[in-house]
């Protein structure tokens, strides 16, 4: 299985978590997975609340040491 | 040792600058060549695009000479590089010259793509070339009401650009006198109206009070121009009469030609610079994939950290600093005032109320630009 994209958002207040997912998603291909990290507690509420909007499917959220994981499949 | 730098636009021709003064000495001394490659002999203020668009700046204004912005002693020479040969230490142009390196520096810029969206580069206007800015500005005048659309793609250089184009078509249409038979609707594609927290906190209330609409998680997947509506990957939808679009952005197409990075975006390490996997290989400005702003400013103080960095390289062997992220963007808030907000990895912004001073000040950078691309500023 190919590797799974990391999106390193830690410390990123613009463009932020959602818009670097956004933007990385646009180029990966369907059935990619992609992990963000975020130190902004905010994104583990707004990625999912996203991915349900568009229909990505949400993998697995989980908080380590103040970052926020959150893995998810391009669906689409 | 050869240093060569890929890219003559903003973060390029900085760094050339600084470092030619840095390491002059050691130029003279012929122990250092510095060699600028670029796609263009020309220099674009790119800012002055949005200005170009309101009727506020004319083309000549937005030019210098490429030549006339560098130091004497680097090697300027416009020939676009088509490979990137990292194994080897170097790289192809396209007149089928070679040129070795001991440290690379990419600065390749982005590009806007509003062809990854259907039916958006027929049906919207936009400002980030020359020949669509002059486009929206007609288009603009020969306006007289309905309903204008701002959308935006993701990713986009200069994250100010969606806020600021909104402000301004308020002031422009006032000062028209038609403000009245406008509606302004302003759609951004995270929750809130722009990516900073603090921004958004305050653009929100401005544009209540302005009469400007707003909606949130828009992300555009298509444009029907028959029908003038704007469809969302969300599901939503937005009629327009005049749709402005602030379109994504990819890398270079060598970059992801030479499959340097995913949508031509590096991927860099955000404290070494580094191309990631690569020791002698640095990455600035909007070509990183580092999760910051791609911005001037963001470029300006990662050469500031470089440009010491790679001076440090040659004269003490090894790098002195890591860089911090910073950023500052000005933001027009109309015709006529202006705030700005300043951040770095770790500490967030605290916009402050915009005034005619900070206005100003921007108008005044707009000319000072060329010193600052000189390194003077
Ligand atoms: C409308 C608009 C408004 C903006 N407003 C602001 C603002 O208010 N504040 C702000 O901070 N930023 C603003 N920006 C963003 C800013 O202009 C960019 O972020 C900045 O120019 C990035 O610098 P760079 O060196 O990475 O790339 P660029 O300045 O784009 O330079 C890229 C260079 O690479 C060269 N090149 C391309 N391909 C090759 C190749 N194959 N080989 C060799 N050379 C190549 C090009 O010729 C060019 O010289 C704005 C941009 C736009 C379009």
């Amino acid at each position: 299985m190919a590797e799974r994209i990391v999106v390193d958002a830690r410390g990123s207040f613009c463009p932020g978590p959602l818009m670097e997912l956004i933007a990385r998603l646009k180029f990966a291909a369907v059935g990619e997975e992609i992990e963000v990290l975020s130190t902004d507690k905010g994104s583990a509420a707004d990625i999912p609340e996203w991915l349900r909007k568009v229909g990505h499917e949400l993998l697995d959220t989980r908080e380590e040491a103040g970052v926020w994981h959150i893995a998810l499949r391009k669906s689409k | 040792m050869k240093i060569l730098i890929v890219g003559g636009g903003m973060g390029g021709t900085i760094l050339g600058n600084n470092l030619a003064r840095r390491l002059a000495p050691e130029m003279r001394a012929g122990k250092v060549q510095l060699k600028m490659l670029s796609a263009s002999d020309k220099h674009m203020y790119q800012p002055g695009l949005l200005y170009l668009a309101l009727g506020r700046m004319t083309p000549d204004e937005l030019y210098r000479d490429q030549v006339s912005l560098l130091e004497p002693g680097i090697d300027f020479e416009v020939d676009p590089v088509v490979s990137f040969e990292l194994d080897h230490n170097q790289v192809k142009t396209k007149s089928g010259k070679t040129h070795g390196y001991d440290i690379l520096v990419i600065a390749t810029g982005s590009r806007p793509v509003p062809e990854m969206i259907p039916g958006l580069a027929e049906n919207a206007e936009t400002f980030y070339t020359e020949e669509t800015a002059l486009k929206m500005f007609k288009r603009l005048q020969a306006f007289q009401g309905g309903r204008v659309v701002i959308a935006v793609g993701v990713p986009h250089k200069c994250p100010m650009a969606p806020l600021e184009i909104t402000f301004m078509l308020h002031d422009y249409f006032k000062d028209r006198g038609i403000r009245d038979k406008v509606e302004l609707h302003y759609t951004y594609p995270v929750g809130r109206v722009h990516s900073l927290e603090n921004v958004a906190k305050w653009a929100a209330p401005e544009f209540d009070r302005l009469g400007i609409t707003y909606e949130t998680l828009f992300n555009m997947k298509e444009v029907d121009g028959a029908n003038k509506v704007v469809k969302t990957e969300e599901g939503s939808e937005a009629k327009y009469d005049l749709l402005i679009t602030i379109p994504a952005h990819k890398g270079m197409e060598v970059i992801e030609s030479n499959k340097l990075g995913a949508g031509g975006f590096i991927p860099t390490d955000k404290t070494k610079l580094t191309m990631e996997g690569r020791t002698n290989v640095y990455v600035i400005g909007d070509t990183t994939n580092i999760p910051i702003s791609k911005a001037g400013s963001t470029v300006h103080y990662q050469v500031e950290t470089l440009g010491e960095n790679l001076a440090a390289i040659v004269k003490l062997g090894s790098p002195v600093r890591e860089h911090d992220g910073k950023v500052f963007c000005f933001i027009e808030c109309g015709k006529d005032r202006a705030t700005y907000a300043t951040f770095n990895y770790t500490v967030p912004p605290d916009p402050k109320p915009p005034t005619r001073a900070v206005h100003w000040f921007k108008m005044a950078y707009n000319k000072l630009y060329w010193t600052s691309a000189r390194g003077l500023l």
